[in-house]
């Protein structure tokens, strides 16, 4: 069963098309990464994705449900969606406007109206599985860039959405904190969720996605099997998702051949 | 100089000391932390309308000591609030009321050449700051002994418009960022800069900075609304916390109204 269908979707910034014709259906319980090089329309694809934005052209809808702008004006019906599908933004800077780290995860819970006793006992629990317990009455503009984004996480988390939509979730993070923000997606909804990730980390798409989109100028270049596209080097540098540059092969040989930066994570690899 | 943009960087440095101090005195145990918001809010705004409203300069010196007196029982130290509000309030309004005391017609009580000062000048100098003064602090009490999102929902409790409390909810957020945005800007800059700059290289460096700023606080705020919609945010504000009015509470409200019903008395 697809969660979203998007049909023809067009966006633009005033005269500066970012999405452009794009149609996707996205199956329920599916992990899906979006790849492409920065500026090929990912964040707007999840802000439209999240009803944030709508589309120019085109039509997105949500278990057979056209997202409009007609359809937010219902409060109920936007309670309802916002609480199914969550949106981690990548800066997680925008996603942090609340004085204490407990208040900024208790902000969603609160909108959509949840009982107090609840509202406690969710955060809590949210934030020990998260392991930021410790941080709970720091204010969250006051933490590290690890930490930051580990916040932003759980105050999407804690509402348990059905569809978790990632903007770049490893950006600029220590390996240590991609490592557990990664382990964290991967345990997560066992596997009953939907999850979206967009990224340019090649590294990590066979690890969060069991399907891949790729997007160059704001259409669909690709999609299918990420072992297979992966593999299509071609592909991939017409997506500018691979580049050539000069390196080292021990202290003997200096060349240079397109090439991608797979990583490991923590001490081990998954 | 130690330079312009190692002083612009310095006082933003500072500026967000300053939030962070505000933030930790309004978590404090002070005497007007304790006191319900939404009492706070119309026992001080009270004040303020009295103060405004008062026709006797001992009217609103007492109300000025009376405020002192709450800002030191509230853990707001004085040299903070001379720092904060008193300084710069007299700075800005003495700037407008300085003309008055030589430009109003009446009895003079200095000759200084072709013009005189005269008491009329005086009295309507210090009703001016008096009132500019005696009001900041009171707002500024406020503000420092109450969590902002705290004084949001009293506002809105009081029918503030949503709009109005949604705006002053994201400029309280934003102020922090657009901070850190400058700091960052000018320690880039120090970072490529040596020597001392020429005043011209200033001034663009200053303008431009503005401008970067003002564009980046409008792509920000922006994504910082999204943000919040994105979890559910309709423009009314809830929090965790229920406003409970205690015995004390009553009390702080009846103690609130008669100093501004006994100011509006003798300053009528």
């Amino acid at each position: 069963m697809n969660i979203f269908q998007l049909r023809d979707v067009s966006f633009k910034y005033e005269t500066v098309a970012a999405i452009d014709g794009v149609s996707l259906d996205i199956e329920a319980g599916k992990r899906i990464a979006l790849l492409g090089a920065n500026g090929s329309g990912k964040s707007t694809l999840l802000r439209l994705l999240d009803a944030l934005s709508f589309p120019g052209a085109g039509s997105i809808s949500f278990q057979g449900q056209p997202l409009s702008e007609v359809r937010f004006a219902d409060h109920q019906f936007a309670f309802d969606f916002h609480r199914r599908v969550g949106l981690v933004f990548q800066n997680p800077d925008v996603q942090l406007f609340n004085p204490t780290v407990f208040d900024e995860v208790a902000f969603g819970p609160l909108q959509l109206r949840w009982s107090k006793s609840e509202i406690v006992a969710r955060v809590n629990a949210v934030l020990e599985s998260m392991e930021i317990a410790h941080l709970k009455d720091r204010p969250p503009h006051r933490l590290s860039g690890g930490e930051k984004k580990r916040v932003a996480l759980a105050s999407v988390l804690v509402l348990d959405p059905e569809v978790l939509l990632l903007d770049e979730p490893t950006a600029a993070l220590d390996p240590r904190s991609q490592s557990q923000i990664i382990d964290l997606l991967i345990g997560w909804g066992d596997g009953g969720k939907t999850v979206i990730t967009a990224t340019h980390d090649l590294g990590l798409v066979e690890d969060i996605a069991d399907h891949c989109v790729i997007l160059q100028a704001g259409k669909v270049a690709a999609e299918g099997n990420p072992a297979e596209l992966l593999a299509d080097q071609a592909l991939l540098q017409r997506a500018n998702l691979v580049h050539a540059h000069r390196h080292r092969h021990g202290s003997v040989v200096t060349h240079s051949h397109p090439h991608t930066h797979p990583h490991k994570h923590g001490s081990e690899t998954i | 100089m130690s330079g312009y943009i190692e002083r612009t960087i310095a006082s933003l440095v500072a500026a967000s000391e300053r939030a962070a101090i505000a933030e930790q005195v309004a978590f404090s145990e002070g005497a007007l932390q304790r006191v319900d918001p939404r009492v706070k809010v119309a026992g001080l705004f009270a004040l303020i309308v009295v103060v405004a409203a008062s026709r006797r300069l001992s009217v609103i010196a007492a109300l000025f000591v009376i405020a002192a007196i709450l800002a030191a029982a509230s853990h707001v130290r004085m040299r903070r609030l001379a720092g904060w509000v008193w300084l710069p309030v007299l700075f800005f309004t003495g700037a407008i009321a300085l003309p008055a005391i030589f430009l109003t017609p009446g009895h003079a009580v200095a000759s200084l050449g072709i013009t005189a000062i005269t008491e009329q000048g005086l009295r309507a100098a210090a009703f001016l700051i008096g009132r500019a003064e005696t009001a900041s602090t009171l707002s500024a009490l406020l503000v420092l002994t109450t969590p902002w999102p705290w004084v949001l929902k009293a506002l809105r409790i009081f029918r503030c418009p949503m709009i109005v409390v949604a705006i002053l909810g994201m400029t309280y957020r934003y102020i922090f960022v657009i901070l850190q945005t400058a700091l960052e800007m000018f320690e880039a800059r120090q970072s490529r800069t040596v020597g001392v700059l020429p005043p011209s290289e200033r001034r663009r460096l200053a303008s431009s900075a503005a401008g970067v700023l003002l564009s980046k606080s409008v792509q920000m705020s922006g994504e910082v609304h999204q943000a919040m919609r994105s979890r559910g945010f309709r423009g009314e504000i809830h929090l965790l916390q229920d406003f409970r009015a205690r015995a004390t509470d009553w009390c702080w409200l009846a103690g609130f109204g008669l100093v501004a019903a006994a100011s509006l008395w003798y300053g009528r």
